[in-house]
């Protein structure tokens, strides 16, 4: 899934400081499982929010609304007949859904509440931990399903580098060594003679260096 | 090994069959290249080759191609490191050609630190390649004589390929597979983490040499000598990837403060005395760090003077 943070509160209070009628809109994915962006997030931030206003002796009208995905034509029409009526709409989906909400209401200002962090998974409740970097071209065959394009602090194809200690990453102790995790998972494996298959220069057109992508599927399409 | 196949002196040495020297050479946080050549003036007559680091631990300074002209300006040997951390693969290639355009013909291919340790923790970092796969690029532009988009070169660089190899970090089971497999992409001499376990290098090297890797690379014994206590205990604690021995630590622990730079030097030429009667060690590379005045000494008290003379 797409891991995100909610933003600090006074970045956000600065973003909406000057509406008088706010829109906080969760989303009913991803966000809700990284409890960043959800309905009881939204509903949270928004209570923050009240309070602050209220305290600078001010109106403001703060409305909640959580979709089931902001990155769906679909379910961002169901706001079609309010948004107009808000000064500004404050989304707490991921930079995906910011950006298709921005899109659909383009006259409307549209701040992220959150900032998107990565494609990781939950470790456990309240540890997340990345896992791809949506390369667009996997590698995983051949590191024993461990990816050193988002694992590896340099993402290096032919690791581990020199600063592997004891598993751990030489950015962060906490870190673990990508390519310690590859080698005990090959031996367990029983490949570990693949650790010396050298992989060549990657393509990287499919990954971020190729431009904005686009999957298209003919056989799909309506 | 074969008759060498570049220009490079280095390589000459090593064909030779000499215990080659080499030392490096740190550019400034500036742009006085004077620095570089009172440096290299220190060293000159004690050593090869100079390797010149290429932003070592991600702390910007002059630029290490800069360094290397000078260098070969100077009539001596400019060993290119070159880390694949700040560059891509057309900036990489170009600086090797520019490097080949001042007869700069050995070269150290590296990863590089991450740039969290440095001045600019805030930046990008690059690794289009990584170190193994930059080893292939060069080999490719030399051998081949082709651009790695296909292209022909005119006047392919004739490099002399390096790499770096640690006998002691983790997992120490791939130590001399990643060994192998950096000879295997093309390396043709390899320079080493700093030694202080002297124990795990032999075991390390040993071990190459039971493969029949020491056939097929030179390997350069890389040694730093201690300047103090704390050096040692920083060294041991602090960087990522090295070893260094409690047996180390204590000695120069128990050192009187003011003495502890002498023991340090001394721990150094004991290690090269002992490690030039390995089998499979093809040289030393003597990592005096803001210390090359005492390369040297080093190099005298180790029996490695003087070193000899290749066309």
């Amino acid at each position: 899934m797409i891991v995100a943070k909610q933003k600090p509160f006074e970045e956000i209070v600065d973003m909406v400081k000057d509406a008088d009628k706010l829109l906080i809109v969760g989303c009913n994915e991803c966000v809700t499982v990284c409890e960043a962006g959800g309905k009881k997030e939204v509903g949270i931030l928004a209570s923050a929010l009240r309070m602050y206003f209220a305290n600078q002796g001010r109106e403001v009208q703060i409305d909640e609304r959580t979709l089931e995905r902001q990155c769906d034509h679909e379910y961002l029409e169901e706001i079609r007949d309010i948004a107009d009526t808000y000064d500004a709409i404050l989304s707490l989906a991921c930079g995906v859904g910011v950006q298709f909400m921005a899109e659909k209401y383009h006259s409307q200002f549209v701040y992220p509440g959150v900032n998107t962090c990565f494609l990781g998974a939950t470790e456990e409740r309240g540890v997340w931990t990345e896992r791809c970097q949506a390369c667009g071209s996997c590698i995983l065959a051949v590191t024993g399903g461990i990816c050193p394009v988002s694992r590896c602090a340099k993402r290096i194809l032919n690791g581990p580098c020199g600063g592997s200690t004891k598993g751990k990453c030489e950015i962060n102790k906490e870190v673990d060594c990508a390519w310690q995790l590859i080698v005990d998972r090959l031996k367990a494996l029983d490949r570990f003679s693949d650790y010396e298959k050298i992989t060549p220069l990657k393509d990287w057109s499919t990954d971020r260096a190729g431009g904005p992508r686009k999957v298209v599927r003919e056989d799909v399409k309506l | 090994m074969t008759s060498p196949k570049t220009p490079s002196k280095l390589e000459k040495i090593l064909a030779a069959g000499h215990l080659a020297v080499t030392s490096e050479c740190g550019p400034p946080r500036g742009s006085d290249i004077a620095e570089v050549e009172k440096k290299a003036n220190l060293i000159k007559d004690h050593v090869d080759a100079i390797n010149v680091t290429d932003n070592q631990t991600s702390v910007t300074r002059l630029c290490s191609l800069a360094a290397c002209i000078k260098i070969k300006q100077m009539g001596l040997e400019p060993v290119l490191q070159m880390v694949t951390r700040d560059r891509n693969r057309i900036a990489l290639q170009s600086d090797i050609l520019g490097a080949a355009a001042f007869d700069i013909c050995t070269m150290l291919c590296l990863s590089g630190d991450h740039q969290s340790f440095g001045d600019c923790a805030t930046g990008q970092n690059v690794y289009d390649l990584d170190s193994m796969q930059l080893i292939q690029t060069v080999r490719h532009m030399r051998d081949e004589g082709k651009f790695l988009g296909g292209a022909d070169i005119h006047r392919p660089p004739q490099m002399f390929v390096g790499a770096a190899a640690n006998p002691f970090a983790d997992p120490y089971e791939i130590r001399v597979p990643r060994l192998a497999k950096k000879i295997a992409a093309g390396a043709e001499f390899i320079q080493t983490q700093c030694i202080y376990n002297i124990d795990k290098f032999e075991d390390w090297i040993r071990m190459a040499r039971e493969r029949g890797l020491t056939e097929k690379v030179y390997i350069l014994a890389g040694v730093t000598p201690l300047k103090s206590a704390g050096m040692a205990k920083y060294m041991k604690n602090r960087v990522p990837g090295m070893d260094v021995p409690d047996e180390v630590v204590q000695r120069m622990a128990d050192t009187p403060k003011e003495k502890q730079a002498e023991e340090g030097i001394k721990i150094c030429i004991e290690t090269i005395q002992r490690l030039k009667e390995v089998p499979g060690v093809a040289g030393f590379h003597i990592m005096a760090i803001e210390w090359e005045e005492m390369v040297p000494r080093i190099v005298e008290e180790s029996g490695l003077y003087p070193r000899p003379a290749v066309d």
